[in-house]
């Protein structure tokens, strides 16, 4: 009993668990009708939706982050990914460009290229994931201006409109989107041995790559799939918000998604990963914000909380709070 | 080629790329080739050089600091408002701000050393903190009026012609204090020796600790300097000031040839990675013709040029070796 205790207490998802199990709480009590859910149209409306639809975009970011940071890297240049991929979406329909498919698809070639771009810096060239997304990061929301001339610009087409406000079966695209993918990406890494391959790479690269393992091309495609990742979020911001703004688009987004994978357990030495601790990490920033709002507070200062929890999850799951949190539960049991 | 030579290729090569950008530039366009252009460079760059100067020592020590950018606007904002809401004397608000972030940056360090957290994460949750705090003072920007600061801002010295204002003199100052800083105390080998190897440092005896603390604190302090001069240059404090500036000063740092790994580099290299930064800023400005956003894609292809030109030799001295 105290072993299987033990182990829930240690397991990394119930900090962020218990977080937004606060945070409901408190929502509740501010504000009572927190949890009702309408139907309007057959669409589904009500706070809970809304939390699940903005935390979506967070929640296909840290699905890519996740595997990156599983393999010991970072990616900074989600947030500039998802400024380009606007930009060529909206290019693209500025253009006369009608099917929707062509759209999408130059939209996620784009991220992908950016991906495979800092793979390849990474993996062939040995540059330190900190830095080569960095390059990106600062060019990449130059090359966003210029496909915008600086501009933002406003998209009008019903298809495109639909993957950022659209509705599948009362629930939003979004949501459905983001599903889809976490249980696709739980079922390629979980149910076969590609998780497994990706933990060892970023274990440790070299007994991986004597084991038999080609570490450089299964970190070039983690970090496609996380400007994959990063494109679909983008698609999805412009169609939501109707505009490629390559200025604000994916503002401090990367920082969104690395915040919900550390906080949900993933370690960012590598070597380990949890897609359900990302999960939950997304949702619990996302249900922070909406605290925020609920209570008032600017947007713009909405980052002083984020930043405290961060803080606290970050002192929580150090060795050095460990061992002070074990010497604690041996004093209480010894007597 | 000498070593001498070959340690120094990465600043050396800095150093040739900004004669030919500004010689360039001067042939291009007339009127570059002037002292007023020259000054302005420093003028124009003063917090960026501030903030490189102090990511310098930072990277040097092999960390690296995301909150740069916010911290200058916290201070930019909080003097502001110590000045104009509470009438508190300049000089006390300075000296408030430059004591409230160096422990901020002591306090990062100390995180970042005693749990052994990635100073990216833990910087970047301070960029967080700051940034939302400065909107928290307040959201719009703030104009300072204060005889002092007038008097500040329109001091300049001249020789002959040539006017050189208060701002570009503190830079100057400051760029050969964090020289002397780097590459002649204790504490700059110290930082050098850090950003090695750190076990190697540790099993040395130097104090590893005290260094990372204060390396934080340092760049903190030289960050809130730079939030200073802000609203010395612009005579306002905005919330606002420095949002990417971390990026800016990172990247003025890696073209100075400081690897971002550490333990190499020189405070020389980041003067020329500055003033090729701001000879970029000023060639676009004269001509014009390019919109502002192709500055970020310029030093984005700089930076991707030095990053290959380090691994290049770190590779060839791994062969000679």
């Amino acid at each position: 009993m105290t072993g299987r205790m033990r182990s829930f207490l240690r397991s990394p998802v119930l900090w962020p668990l218990a977080g937004i199990g606060l945070l409901l709480i408190a929502n509740l009590v501010l504000k009572p009708g927190f949890l009702n859910i309408a139907v309007l149209d057959g669409h589904l409306y009500g706070l809970p939706i809304d939390v699940l639809n903005r935390g979506a975009k967070t929640l296909i970011l840290a699905l890519g982050m996740t595997l990156v940071i599983a393999t010991g890297g970072v990616d900074l240049s989600v947030g500039s990914v998802v400024a380009i991929t606007g930009a060529v979406a909206a290019a693209l329909i500025g253009q006369g460009t009608d099917s929707l498919i062509l759209i999408v698809a130059g939209a996620l070639a784009a991220g992908a290229a950016a991906g495979l771009a800092n793979g390849l810096l990474i993996a062939r060239l040995g540059v330190q994931p900190i830095v080569a997304t960095l390059i990106l990061m600062v060019a990449g929301r130059g090359v966003a201006q210029v496909l915008t001339d600086g501009q933002v610009l406003i998209i009008k087409h019903p298809g495109f409109d639909f993957l950022g406000n659209g509705f599948v079966l009362g629930l939003p695209f979004t949501i459905v989107c983001a599903t889809l993918l976490y249980l696709a990406a739980h079922t390629a890494l979980r149910r076969t041995a590609g998780g497994m391959f990706i933990e060892a790479v970023g274990d440790n690269p070299e007994a991986s790559r004597f084991a038999g393992l080609a570490t450089a091309r299964i970190k070039i495609l983690v970090y496609t799939v996380c400007g994959l990742c990063a494109a679909i979020a983008g698609i999805m911001e412009a169609a939501n918000i109707g505009a490629a703004d390559a200025q604000r688009a994916g503002e401090n987004m990367e920082l969104d998604a690395i915040f919900a994978v550390v906080v949900g357990g993933t370690a960012l030495a590598g070597g380990r990963f949890l897609l359900f601790g990302s999960f939950v990490g997304a949702l619990l920033l996302q249900m922070l914000i909406t605290t925020m709002y609920n209570l008032g507070v600017p947007p713009a200062v909405a980052p002083v909380p984020k930043a405290l929890l961060i803080l606290t999850v970050c002192l929580l799951q150090s060795d050095r709070t460990r061992r002070w949190f074990d010497g604690l539960f041996r004093r209480k049991s010894a007597p | 080629m000498k070593p001498v030579l070959q340690r120094r290729l990465p600043q050396l090569t800095t150093g040739a790329i900004f004669a030919t950008l500004f010689i360039t530039a001067g042939l291009m366009y007339e009127g570059f080739f002037s002292a007023r252009v020259a000054v302005n460079l420093f003028t124009d760059n003063a917090a960026l050089g501030l903030t490189a100067m102090g990511m310098t020592l930072v990277i040097f020590a092999g960390g690296i600091d995301l909150s740069v950018g916010a911290v200058a606007g916290f201070t930019s904002i909080f003097v502001a408002t110590l000045i104009e809401k509470h009438h508190v004397h300049p000089a006390l608000a300075a000296l408030a701000a430059l004591a409230l972030g160096g422990t901020f940056g002591a306090g990062m360090g100390a995180i970042i050393h005693w749990f052994r957290q990635p100073a990216f994460l833990i910087t970047l949750a301070g960029m967080f903190l700051l940034r939302g705090c400065a909107f928290w003072l307040n959201t719009e920007s703030v104009g300072i009026n204060h005889p002092l600061y007038e008097r500040m801002a329109d001091f300049a010295w001249e020789i002959g012609s040539v006017r050189i204002p208060l701002v570009a003199l503190v830079l100057a100052a400051s760029l050969m204090v964090g020289g002397i800083i780097a590459h002649y105390t204790r504490f700059g080998r110290n930082l050098l020796a850090l950003g090695g190897n750190e076990q190697s440092a540790l099993l040395m005896g130097l104090p590893i600790g005290h260094a990372k603390v204060w390396v934080y604190a340092f760049n903190s302090l030289c960050a809130t300097a730079a939030g200073l001069v802000g609203t010395l240059y612009t005579g306002s404090g905005n919330p606002s000031t420095g949002i990417g500036l971390e990026l800016d000063a990172i990247a003025v740092v890696v073209i100075g040839g400081t690897v971002l790994t550490g333990g190499r580099g020189h405070m020389l290299g980041t003067v020329f990675g500055l003033l090729i930064f701001g000879t970029i800023q000023s060639v676009l400005l004269f001509d014009g013709r390019l919109s502002p956003w192709w500055s970020r894609i310029v030093v984005g292809v700089l930076l991707l040029a030095f990053i290959l030109l380090q691994r290049l030799l770190v590779r060839v001295a791994g062969k000679t070796r």
